[in-house]
């Protein structure tokens, strides 16, 4: 009885699944792995690009940046996805050319968990403090003095950081490099730094679970999760003295502050900080990783195509998932990566797109 | 004298019935924590179980709908293709190991085996990435199947090598006497008698590897799609589970929480399945 | 058990069996072809395990180079610095795997004895089946459940608890925050509970009959049994079976990660957070970039294997110090087997 019931659940799958396999003709697949930022986004892309060309078809995993980008290397996958571009060093280091495509926007938000008290402001030195173990309690008066008329328990501060490396982490630790000196000295920034204090949870989800059960708690996680998880998310401070909280506004208006100059120069784009006096001061460009000269010229077409679609088509998808749209001088510096890929020598994309 | 029995007998009672109190305690113990996970994931996943879970492929969040069958049917791939590997194999060296054991292959045998059940799965995930997929220069579900089928060997191994070892000399003696050849003598007589348990060592084997996720996160990755072969990446529930239930979307780890449930579900029929199919003469 | 010479040697001619049924295949060719796959199969098991070690000692050569012994003794991680120590994530292992084997024996045997010898006979079906069901949870799972569940449990009520009647001992005091040492070492516990309990109550089930009848039939009391005949018998296999209970706890990967605290740290508490060996290859392997960085994670790699060989020697010479099982099986069965 359990036997028949098994097979059942086995071949009612199967027998669906042979006949989609005879209507289709074999597609092509792109096989990518990278970064969690970007995961439901690039399945969505997957999703709405299959309707746009039914012969390719976009295979993406989130396994980790430099595990995609070592996959890139070693020619297992098609196209790695980092939110941590490589630098110099690493680039010169790499067994092939490789290409940064940027793809969307991502932002890291402290969340926390007061119980009764939904709003925090934060300065990236007091942040810094607090990471660093120098703020132990929430009625420290540094927070005090930034959170006047907010009631702050007199309790132990718990911090949750990433124990994976992460993107995130990268850009948190950045940021806060750049704004304390302390900080820059003994952690300084990466996408493994060790964090002095505080407890290490897996993944953007493991701190944001955590910080949901744990009173006092406080952590830093990307943008989607703390909105998905309901979270409470601080003010930050940023460079035109605003406490300026993390809406898609306001990413917004960071995205958009990157100067025109950004599309014709190969300058890392720093999205910390932006002028814009409404912009938060902590989000980070996403970036996709290939190879400038590939072997499979069919497959690299496929992929080029691909993600012209995505820098310009798959944008209107972005605001719903909570990601934020690239701003025009990084669309334009995108369309410049994808037109110097080549493969067998030739370029791929012709000069109309 | 008569007191002094009586006093000795009443004392081994007392010890007797404590020590079933004991074990009646240790499977309270052993059950709690068991129902706190099953009805946990119960009541997160049932759900997001329904016919569409069963019968379509992932939808991209946002829309609703999508389901695992790509996994569901890549994990039966997986894990059939593993113990296609892992099973025989293990079962092979576990009796060689329990009847030859005194030879040097043997003792090295069990040596490697019990060190090699202590290596991470990660840690053979990354092995079999580095000789298998990057050599073939893609993932695969065979990548992903011998992954697991690591992890069972040594398990599988062990146990049919700690059970055969249990069979009573003086079976093989009988057997012997009546004219019976070693290969006889390990096939019908250790390997019957031993099997009910050789079977729940393959069990345990398959239940593990039906949980495992690191090592098939870099060799059978993952699938939005049906694989077309063994040389394709093939989705699996425990990636899926995975997948998202490290993602921020609710609707994604009910999801998560559905297809644990469809796990432990697969893993209970195979066992179910394995009772009824094997079933080998009630041991001793 | 008794090992009489003929049994364990290889068979040599053929000369000495009765004579073949017409038909039948050479038994001496068969023989050494079982032998051959079986030995072969041995074989495999051997190289799958050179294998797996050359391939991680070639990826740790960087490491191994660079940063020499001071690897195992050094206590800080920071990959951005390019400083690696292995020695918090061996203490976390080690501390983790133990309280978990502390842990789960007791109640994995209890349970197993339950479904051998002293419980009720109508229960020991549902109950075997219950306890395989623990072994059929994912450890994803069991990681989400422990950081759901469990860790806010510890932290609000065991912990306190312990801290209350057993304070004086340092690993009892300290900052609760509930994932930590003591939770990875719990959940480890759970997840190798059905290994033990369900190999030992194999090798329980498998002790003769005649040996627990005999022991009743002399007014032994089904514990008398179980203490003086069942378990001297089935000794190796039950070690055996926490062996393999070991590997398990010092190898699980993804539910420890979630659960450990990930905080490469020694401290003297279990309510800290701690890190194992297995947790930080599974946590940081796939987003290292420098070679360095990854060359230090395989060699946490080969460490695991040097604990894992080191505990299965020791173990094992532990125990053949102690009188082994044959000597207690001299005692009582011996002279049962003798007159049979």
């Amino acid at each position: 009885m359990t036997l028949l019931l098994a097979a059942g659940l086995v071949l009612a799958p199967g027998c669906s699944r042979a006949s989609s396999t005879g209507t289709e003709a074999s597609p092509r697949v792109l096989v990518g792995a990278g970064a969690t930022l970007p995961y439901p986004l690039y399945s969505k892309w997957a999703a709405e690009y299959a309707r746009v060309d039914p012969t390719v078809r976009v295979n993406y995993q989130s396994i980790g940046s430099g595990a995609g980008i070592r996959q890139v290397e070693a020619g297992v996958v098609d196209f790695g996805a980092t939110d941590e571009p490589m630098n110099d060093a690493q680039l010169a280091r790499s067994s092939m050319k490789l290409v940064h495509v940027p793809t969307t926007v991502g932002a890291v938000v402290f969340a926390f968990n007061l119980p009764g008290q939904r709003e925090l402001s934060l300065t990236p030195e007091v942040a810094a403090a607090v990471f660093l173990g120098a703020v132990q309690r929430w009625d420290d008066e540094r927070l005090r003095a930034l959170n006047p008329g907010r009631t702050l328990p007199s309790e132990p501060i718990i911090v949750v950081h990433r124990a994976d490396g992460s993107g995130t982490s990268a850009a948190l630790t950045t940021y806060l490099s750049r704004h304390d000196e302390k900080w820059n000295a003994t952690v300084g920034a990466g996408t493994s730094p060790r964090f002095p204090v505080g407890v290490g949870a897996k993944g953007n989800e493991g701190v944001s679970a955590f910080v949901k059960s744990t009173p006092m708690s406080i952590g830093y996680v990307e943008l989607v999760y703390a909105k998905q998880a309901g979270l409470s998310m601080a003010h930050v401070k940023n460079p035109a003295g605003r406490f300026v909280a993390p809406t898609l506004e306001a990413l917004d208006s960071a995205a958009r502050s990157v100067s025109a100059s950004a599309a014709t120069s190969n300058d890392r784009v720093v999205l910390l900080d932006s002028a814009d006096e409404n912009a938060y001061p902590i989000a980070a460009l996403s970036y996709v990783v290939l190879p400038l000269d590939a072997r499979d010229r069919g497959k690299a077409e496929a992929l080029a195509k691909f993600l012209w679609w995505a820098v310009h088509d798959g944008q209107a998808f972005a605001r719903e998932l909570d990601y934020v749209v690239l701003p025009p001088p990084l669309v334009t510096r995108a369309e410049r990566a994808l037109r110097d890929l080549r493969a067998e020598g030739r370029v791929l994309l012709p000069a109309g797109g | 004298m008569r007191t002094e029995l009586d006093a000795a007998y009443s004392g081994r009672t007392l010890a007797a019935r404590a020590a079933t109190a004991a074990s009646c305690i240790a499977v309270a113990i052993a059950l709690v924590p068991l129902l706190a996970i099953l009805l946990y994931v119960a009541q997160r996943g049932l759900g997001a179980l329904s016919w569409s879970f069963f019968t379509s492929l992932p939808k991209p969040v946002g829309e609703g709908g999508g389901g695992m069958a790509n996994a569901i049917v890549g994990t039966l791939e997986l894990v059939g293709l593993a113990s296609l590997i892992g099973i025989p194999i293990g079962i092979a060296a576990g009796l060689f190991l329990a009847e030859y054991r005194t030879t040097l292959l043997a003792r090295v045998g069990r040596f490697s085996a019990d060190v090699l059940a202590g290596v991470p799965s990660i840690i053979v995930g990354i092995v079999v990435y580095a000789v298998v997929v990057v050599r073939m220069q893609r993932f695969s579900t065979l990548a992903g199947a011998l992954a697991l089928a690591v992890l069972m060997l040594p398990l599988v191994a062990r146990t049919t090598d700690e059970l055969a070892r249990t069979v009573p000399d003086s079976l093989r003696e009988a057997a012997l006497a009546l004219g019976a050849s070693r290969w006889r003598i390990a096939i019908h007589v250790v390997l019957r008698t031993a099997s009910p348990g050789i079977r729940a060592g393959c069990m345990l084997a398959v239940a593990r590897v039906c949980g495992e996720t690191a090592p098939l996160l870099f060799t059978a990755f993952n699938n939005r799609f049906w694989n077309e072969s063994v040389l394709d990446p093939t989705s699996s529930l425990q990636v899926q589970i995975f997948t998202y239930t490290m993602s921020p979307y609710d609707d994604w780890h009910a999801q998560a929480w559905a297809a644990a449930l469809v796990l432990v579900a697969i893993v209970v029929v195979l066992n179910l399945v394995a009772r009824r199919v094997l079933r080998g003469p009630r041991a001793a | 058990m008794n090992e009489p010479a003929a049994l364990t040697d290889p068979p040599t001619s053929s000369a000495t069996h009765a004579p073949r049924s017409i038909g039948e295949p050479s038994h001496a060719l068969v023989d050494r072809s079982l032998v051959a796959v079986g030995g072969g199969a041995a074989c495999i098991v051997g190289l799958v395990l050179v294998a797996v070690a050359v391939v991680v000692l070639e990826m740790a050569l960087p490491s191994l180079r660079e940063l020499g012994f001071g690897f195992v003794t050094g206590r800080h991680w920071d990959p951005v610095h390019g400083d690696f120590g292995a020695l918090p994530f061996l203490f976390g292992t080690l501390v983790t795997s133990l309280v978990a084997l502390l842990l789960a024996v007791p109640v994995a045997l209890g349970v197993a004895l339950f479904l051998t010898d002293l419980g009720p006979p109508l229960l020991r079906r549902p109950v075997a089946a219950l306890v395989e069901l623990l072994a059929a949870v994912p450890g994803v799972v069991y990681g989400l459940w422990a950081a759901i569940v469990l860790a806010p449990l510890l932290r609000t009520t065991v912990e306190p608890a312990l801290e209350a009647h057993l304070g004086f001992l340092p690993m009892f005091r300290g900052p609760k925050v509930g994932v930590g040492l003591l939770c990875a070492s719990v959940v480890l516990a759970v997840m190798i509970l059905p290994t033990i309990a369900s190999m030992s109550r194999e090798v329980l089930r498998a002790v003769p009959a005649e040996l627990r009848e005999g022991g009743l039939a002399l007014g032994a009391t089904r514990w008398d049994v179980v203490r003086r005949i069942v378990l001297p018998h089935a000794k190796s296999g039950i070690f055996g079976a926490i062996l393999l209970g070991f590997g398990r706890a010092v190898g699980e990967t993804m539910a420890v990660a979630m659960v450990v605290g990930s905080r490469a740290d020694i401290t003297g508490s279990l309510f800290s957070p701690g890190y194992t060996m297995a947790s930080v290859i599974a946590n940081e392997f796939a987003e290292a970039t420098s070679t360095l960085h990854v060359a230090a994670l395989a060699e946490i790699g080969l460490l695991l294997f040097g604990v894992t060989l080191a505990f299965n020697v020791t173990a094992r010479l532990l125990v053949s110090r102690v009188r082994g099982p044959e000597a207690a099986l001299a005692r009582v069965a011996r002279p049962r087997e003798e007159s049979a």
